[in-house]
């Protein structure tokens, strides 16, 4: 009898512990899967800069320093691509609030808003910037589920034991990327 | 009425109702498993609905593709346009890679981004919580249990019946009469009581999806202004189909005046749904949407599931992480609109020096076209 309880013990808490692993892949899964995500918005981010300076180059006779800004801050933040949340925020909010220079004083050129090219570069721009901030909240919130299950009892055993680590927050760091590219056009 | 059917056949041909009976559970077997596997494609063409490629109205397709990374879906679904000025949307599609959203241009045309995103925001959550799956589950469940009450009161009724007529003689007919009293209140509410759940069900998965929605966008107020203008037109979906109607976005065959608690319903009243997203705050989590559902409601009942608020507190969209561009204003909206159906339909636009637009049909034959505004002549 006494056997056949702690047989039925031992066979509970392996199940418990199989499902338990499952559910820390899948959610360590799904922040990979997240990060891939912010990874090809940015990618994209950079892809559409070079476009959009060819666009814009013509018009803003007078904003050399502006335009060089960004060319440096993309360059800067294709550079660390390939590093951990952290240092990638940083250089990636260097570059939106460099676009957002541009894109406040784009008001200043009617010629460029009436331009056909650059309103649908803007339009790209623009959902590219929501992209990035949909998939970054996204990733925030699988890693805030990962995290929770690697540090919580009962799960932070089998996360201890199979080697599962908290994830890094991909987290505005930089105070000019909350208020820069808040741009009006009106 | 295919049960009715059914029967009465098999009254016909076999001399009793079963063997009919089960001609129609098969044939209605048959009717909702087709239903289930093609009914996404088989409602998009009785919509008209027509396919659009990114090319076709980047903002829409972008707006898409952003609601389909903050829900964490694969796959972008596609995207339709229905040709018409009623204010309406819909998902389909029974698993998260097959999946469709539909709008109508009347929506693409009334709506600014913010609105939009908050539209597809809930389309997108439809399909993400896999709803569409649910109400044909539902569906098929309580048909089921429709068909087996009308079955067992039949049996009962005309069991009751025979022995009556036998037993009259001998008295005694009470009991029977108690079953046969039963059986016809069974019989009469069967139906009621299950139409009734699958509108509940539904009431309560629009309740998440709207929800989900300002989870997603964490914009609450871009769904409460788009469903405010929603419900503001009066003008009704022409092709709209009583089997998907919780799929759309507000209902469509909805009347004027429809009472706060309808409970015949497929959609909570929309200024309900709107007090509840323009409650909400704190911030745009589940559990403050539920805390809103509650304050509207004075009630202490919950309206999201408990298992998926585990997550933490989720502020509303931080105002400055957006570009706010100069949107296209309601004219610019209305010609993208039509020039996109224009070109949907395989007319060729073309447009004159003085400006006029020229819309080409897809059968003209000539090489070059009159401007009939300035008489320039306009090579195809």
């Amino acid at each position: 009898m006494t056997w056949y309880i702690i047989v039925g013990v031992v066979v509970i808490l392996i199940i418990l512990f199989i499902v338990t692993y499952n559910r820390l892949v899948r959610l360590r899964n799904q922040v990979k899967n997240a990060w891939a995500q912010i990874d090809v918005q940015l990618k994209r981010r950079h892809d559409l800069i070079p476009n959009l300076i060819e666009t814009v180059k013509g018009y803003m006779k007078y904003e050399r320093e502006t335009l060089e800004a960004i060319t440096k801050a993309r360059n800067l933040a294709q550079q660390v691509a390939s590093s951990g949340p952290a240092v990638r925020a940083k250089a990636e909010a260097e570059l939106s609030s460099a676009l957002g220079r541009l894109l406040a004083v784009v008001e200043n050129y009617p010629d460029l808003k009436a331009n056909q090219n650059f309103l649908a570069l803007q339009e790209e721009l623009t959902s590219t910037e929501n992209k990035i901030s949909f998939s970054r909240q996204y990733y925030n919130d699988s890693v805030l589920s990962y995290n929770n299950r690697t540090q919580m009892f009962p799960s932070n055993m089998v996360a201890s034991m199979t080697s599962f680590k908290a994830s890094e927050f991909f987290e505005v760091s930089v105070a000019g990327e909350r208020e820069a590219p808040k741009v009006s056009f009106t | 009425m295919l049960l009715l059917v059914g029967y009465f056949l098999g009254l016909y041909f076999f001399d009793s109702g079963i063997g009919g009976l089960i001609i129609a559970l098969v044939v209605w077997g048959v009717m909702s498993l087709f239903a289930f596997f093609r009914g996404d494609n088989i409602l998009l063409a009785l919509s008209r609905a027509k396919k659009i490629s990114r090319d076709d109205h980047p903002r829409l397709y972008n707006v898409v593709e952003e609601m389909k990374i903050a829900s964490g879906l694969e796959k972008v679904p596609d995207i339709y346009i229905i040709d018409d000025p009623a204010l309406n949307a819909f998902a389909t599609g029974r698993d998260p890679n097959r999946a469709a959203v539909a709008i109508t241009s009347g929506l693409l045309q009334k709506l600014n981004r913010d609105q939009l995103q908050g539209v597809i925001g809930h389309e997108i959550s439809h399909i993400k919580n896999r709803d569409v799956l649910l109400m044909a589950i539902t569906a098929v469940l309580l048909g089921t249990i429709v068909i087996l009450a009308w079955y067992a009161t039949r049996i009962l009724f005309f069991s009751g019946m025979a022995r009556n007529r036998r037993s009259s003689s001998s008295g005694g007919g009470s009991g029977q009469i108690v079953i046969l009293v039963l059986a016809i209140v069974l019989m009469v509410l069967a139906p009621i009581m299950a139409q009734l759940i699958y509108f509940a069900i539904s009431r309560k998965r629009e309740y998440l999806a709207d929800a989900s929605s300002a989870l997603y966008t964490r914009y609450p107020e871009g769904l409460a202004s788009a469903l405010e203008k929603l419900a503001a037109s009066t003008s009704q979906l022409k092709s709209a189909n009583k089997a998907t109607a919780p799929m759309y976005i507000i209902n469509p065959f909805r009347k004027k005046g429809m009472s706060a608690s309808d409970l015949t319903s497929t959609h909570p009243p929309i200024s309900e749904r709107i007090r509840i997203l323009r409650s909400m705050a704190g911030g745009a989590s589940f559990a403050d949407y539920d805390q809103a559902y509650r304050q509207v409601h004075k009630t202490s009942r919950r309206i999201v599931p408990a298992s998926a608020m585990a997550t933490g507190a989720i502020g509303l969209r931080a105002a400055g992480l957006e570009v706010t561009e100069k949107e296209p204003d309601e004219i610019q909206r209305a010609r993208e609109t039509s020039d996109l159906l224009w070109r949907l339909s395989d007319y060729k636009t073309i447009t004159c020096d003085c400006g006029t637009k020229l819309r080409v049909p897809p059968g003209f034959k000539a090489s070059s076209i009159r401007c009939p505004h300035c008489g320039r002549i306009n090579p195809i």
